[in-house]
């Protein structure tokens, strides 16, 4: 309780703390100074793909590491979403896209309401395969019946152009300003979320359910507002993975692959953390890219592709586990002690010359 | 501290990372491949891409480049997966003069059409390709070469018929078609069914979820439905298993009919006995015995410069068709150098050359490649280019041609390819271009 009067005494005195003003210094650089200087490999293949898995990994993270659900299905609530937004945009095209978008989001938190429900009665290892069930349904249902991709015989899809208010984004800052935009609203929302009397009902029901319950606190309706909350986010992240990075829609692309992917990205980030999805999301798909192109470059001439290939993905798995060993908590307490280091060095010296 | 180290580290790969530059420089032709060595496709990937570098190797070696000017190219491994294509492409397209991509994946082809037209990049992609990228009206730079999959379809209809006794014996058979679970197995569904129509045989396609190692359910299908002839579009660890389920319901294997994708020694020696007798459809015939395949082992291996490393894959149905798409492809560069100048071009005037990609018999035959392809017309509408096709059987040992050369029925099928792309055109707000020949 203590903590919280300093706290809120902290917050009253300075208004602008560390942690806020980085993340505006951050806000600079990523609309002011990104967009213009980033090259189009940078905007294109690396922040674009970067940001939808942020967003879907801040959307598995409302679901897992705040309300304690775990969920084997995120690739199948992109899909849903990815299909949703199309199909708004194909068969409604008077739909500006922002509201594709958001009734895709809806599309998908139905969905996902759908197959929340098994958590009413299962928990866990359980409810994780239950969830399974939703990433083969939509993946089956996807490419079975034609409709959902306009009887396209090859099953794939275009995704539109992307236009906001009748400007054509068609240049990579163009997409990557876009996703931007969207993520950094979902973000912003789900943060204030977490913060109201829901969010601590997620925290309640993960931490002790029988508990929860007992101090009041609707767990049937909690649970299905955690799943209904995740799979919107996750939804909409399907539709920039599909609208803005690959600009093609398959149901192949949406597989169990990309459910753990993301369920990595949330594991290795640190869950129950929304910066912890962004440091994850930032892990698994900077850090590929860059051994693979340090790998070029420096033995790229002695063995091919494959060889690389392979060793990188040994190398990858070792570091993964090397770090979880190392800080089970993630990425974002690697951070956070890196951040106390800095600060304390800071107030040595700022005492030794003050 | 650890942290701080490693963050030196990574700083310091970054810079390397960073500061790694493309192969090619002013005079030289930079052939960006998307290929793949890992994965389930790997056979494919590494006796197709194994192809094409031998042979941009011997322009090299041989000739010294493409009239003076030398070929290069670097690899990045896609795994066949269409978000590892597109982050190659995005990584790749930078390079300098870059002639064309061949990603050898219709799956990175459909994520690369939007990208191909605003970057002026042609996209090859012999022997597959959406049906509607043949329309060059609609498709500047998009290339099926040889041979796309309605032609593939029609071909392999076409051949059943001549076995049957000619095309109106078709009439009443019954014709099971096997396809992999992906877009590219896809494809050609309704083609099929328009043939149906046409010739008048009953059609059953069943699809086999990729990769395609379990395929009971399928073949007990198959064994209820008791059909005259099954056609195998298959791709990868899916074929052998089907030719040996094949085996295991009791289906003649000499009535299977393999595709393109489902023609290589990669498919049948896996299968083992059952594979005696299998059937297939190729563009180019496998074997070392064409001057060009010969000039490859001589000058190419000859000089420790081969790509593959089981020697014993040369001259296979990959490793062959990877040396024709070589052809096409340095062709199409010689060809667009006699407009523009003996200089590395940029990808836009290698578009001019694919364009124009004429290989009479006379100039096949200049190349070493006489039997290895017949001859190839593109055109600014036509984006093909009326290849021809043969059969291949399988003896155990090695393939041999069963066919003389199988034309497919294009004046059937041209309309559905103009129908497809108009589609196109008017979702995405496109002109087609006006084509004067």
């Amino acid at each position: 309780m203590s903590a919280l009067v300093e706290q809120a005494q902290l917050v009253k005195t300075s208004w602008l703390t560390p942690s806020r003003a980085g993340i505006a210094l951050l806000f600079v650089a990523a609309y002011g100074i990104v967009p213009f200087t980033a090259s189009g490999y940078l905007l294109d293949a690396i922040l674009t793909p970067f940001l939808a898995l942020a967003l879907a990994a801040v959307g598995l993270n409302v679901l897992t590491g705040y309300a304690g659900q775990v969920s084997l299905g995120s690739a199948a609530f992109m899909a849903v979403g990815a299909y949703a937004a199309y199909n708004f945009n194909l068969r409604i095209p008077e739909l500006p896209l922002l509201f594709s978008l958001v009734l895709a989001g809806v599309v998908a938190a139905a969905v996902g309401l759908v197959f929340g429900l098994p958590s009413l009665r299962l928990r866990g290892f359980y409810l994780a395969v239950s969830t399974l069930a939703a990433q083969f349904f939509v993946q089956w249902a996807l490419t079975k019946f034609a409709w959902f991709s306009n009887d396209n015989p090859s099953g794939v899809i275009d995704a539109p152009p992307l236009s906001i208010a009748g400007a054509l984004l068609t240049g990579a800052p163009g997409r990557y300003v876009f996703c931007l935009t969207i993520v950094v609203v979902a973000t912003f929302l789900t943060v204030r979320l977490l913060g109201s009397q829901s969010g601590r009902n997620f925290i309640a029901v993960r931490d002790h359910e029988v508990a929860a319950k007992v101090i009041g606190v609707p767990v049937l309706r909690t649970k299905l507002l955690a799943f209904g909350v995740s799979s919107f986010l996750v939804g909409i992240a399907g539709v920039l993975w599909a609208f803005a990075y690959l600009r093609t829609v398959e149901p192949d692309g949406f597989n169990l692959d990309r459910s753990f992917q993301i369920l990595f990205i949330i594991i290795i980030g640190g869950l129950a953390s929304i910066r912890g999805s962004f440091l994850g999301a930032a892990f698994i798909v900077v850090f590929p890219l860059l051994l693979s192109r340090v790998g070029e470059a420096l033995l790229g001439n002695v063995f091919d592709s494959g060889v690389l290939e392979m060793s990188q993905r040994i190398v990858i798995g070792g570091l993964i586990i090397v770090f979880l060993i190392a800080e089970p908590k993630g990425l974002v307490a690697l951070v956070d002690r890196l951040e106390e280091q800095v600060s304390r060095h800071a107030g040595r010296l700022k005492r030794r010359f003050i | 501290m650890n942290v701080l180290n490693s963050i030196k580290l990574a700083t310091v790969a970054v810079a390397i990372a960073v500061g790694a530059s493309f192969p090619a420089s002013a005079d030289e032709q930079y052939f960006p491949l998307q290929s793949y060595r890992v994965g389930p496709y790997a056979a494919g990937g590494t006796g197709f891409f194994g192809g094409f570098i031998d042979y941009l190797n011997l322009i090299n070696i041989r000739d010294g480049g493409v009239n003076g000017v030398k070929l290069t190219w670097s690899e990045c491994e896609t795994q066949y997966e269409v978000e590892r294509g597109v982050e190659c492409y995005e990584r790749q397209k930078t390079g300098k003069n870059v002639a064309a991509f061949n990603p050898l994946s219709l799956g990175i082809q459909i994520a690369l059409l939007e990208r191909s037209r605003t970057d002026k990049i042609p996209i090859i992609t012999i022997d597959h390709g959406q049906t509607a990228t043949s329309d060059g009206r609609v498709f500047p730079y998009l290339f099926p070469l040889l041979m796309n999959p309605p032609s593939e379809t029609s071909a392999i209809i076409t051949y059943i018929g001549q076995r049957e006794g000619g095309a109106e014996k078709l009439k009443g058979k019954k014709i099971v078609v096997l396809y992999h679970g992906s877009p590219y197995g896809k494809e050609t569904i309704p083609i099929f069914e328009l043939l149906s129509k046409k010739y008048g045989f009953e059609l059953q396609q069943i699809e086999v979820p990729h990769p395609g190692n379990d395929q009971q359910a399928q073949w007990l299908t198959i064994r209820r439905a008791k059909p005259d002839y099954v056609v195998l579009r298959g791709w990868g660890v899916m074929n052998p298993v089907a030719i040996k389920s094949a085996q295991k319901v009791g289906f003649p294997v000499d009535h299977l009919i393999g595709n393109v994708w489902s023609n290589s020694e990669e498919d049948v020696i896996p299968a083992g006995e059952a594979a005696k007798g299998y059937i297939s459809l190729i563009t180019q015939p496998s074997g070392t015995e064409f001057p060009v395949v010969q000039q490859v082992v001589d000058k190419v291996y000859g000089a420790g410069k081969g790509n593959l490393e089981d020697k014993k894959r040369i001259g296979s149905v990959y490793h062959n068709l990877g040396i024709v798409n070589g052809i096409l492809n340095v062709e199409a560069i010689r060809i667009a150098q006699d407009k523009f100048g003996h200089r590395a071009l940029s990808s836009e005037e290698v578009q001019w050359g694919f364009e124009h990609l004429r290989l009479d018999e006379k100039r096949i035959a200049e190349l070493g490649a006489v039997g290895l392809l017949q001859s190839i017309n593109v055109t600014c509408a036509d984006h093909e280019g009326e290849g021809s096709v043969k059969f291949q059987q399988w003896d155990g040992k090695k393939w041999s041609v069963i066919s003389d050369w199988v034309k497919p029925d294009r004046v059937l099928l041209r309309p559905i390819i103009e129908a497809a792309a108009e589609k196109y055109a008017i979702e995405n707000d496109i002109k087609p271009r006006v084509c004067t020949e």
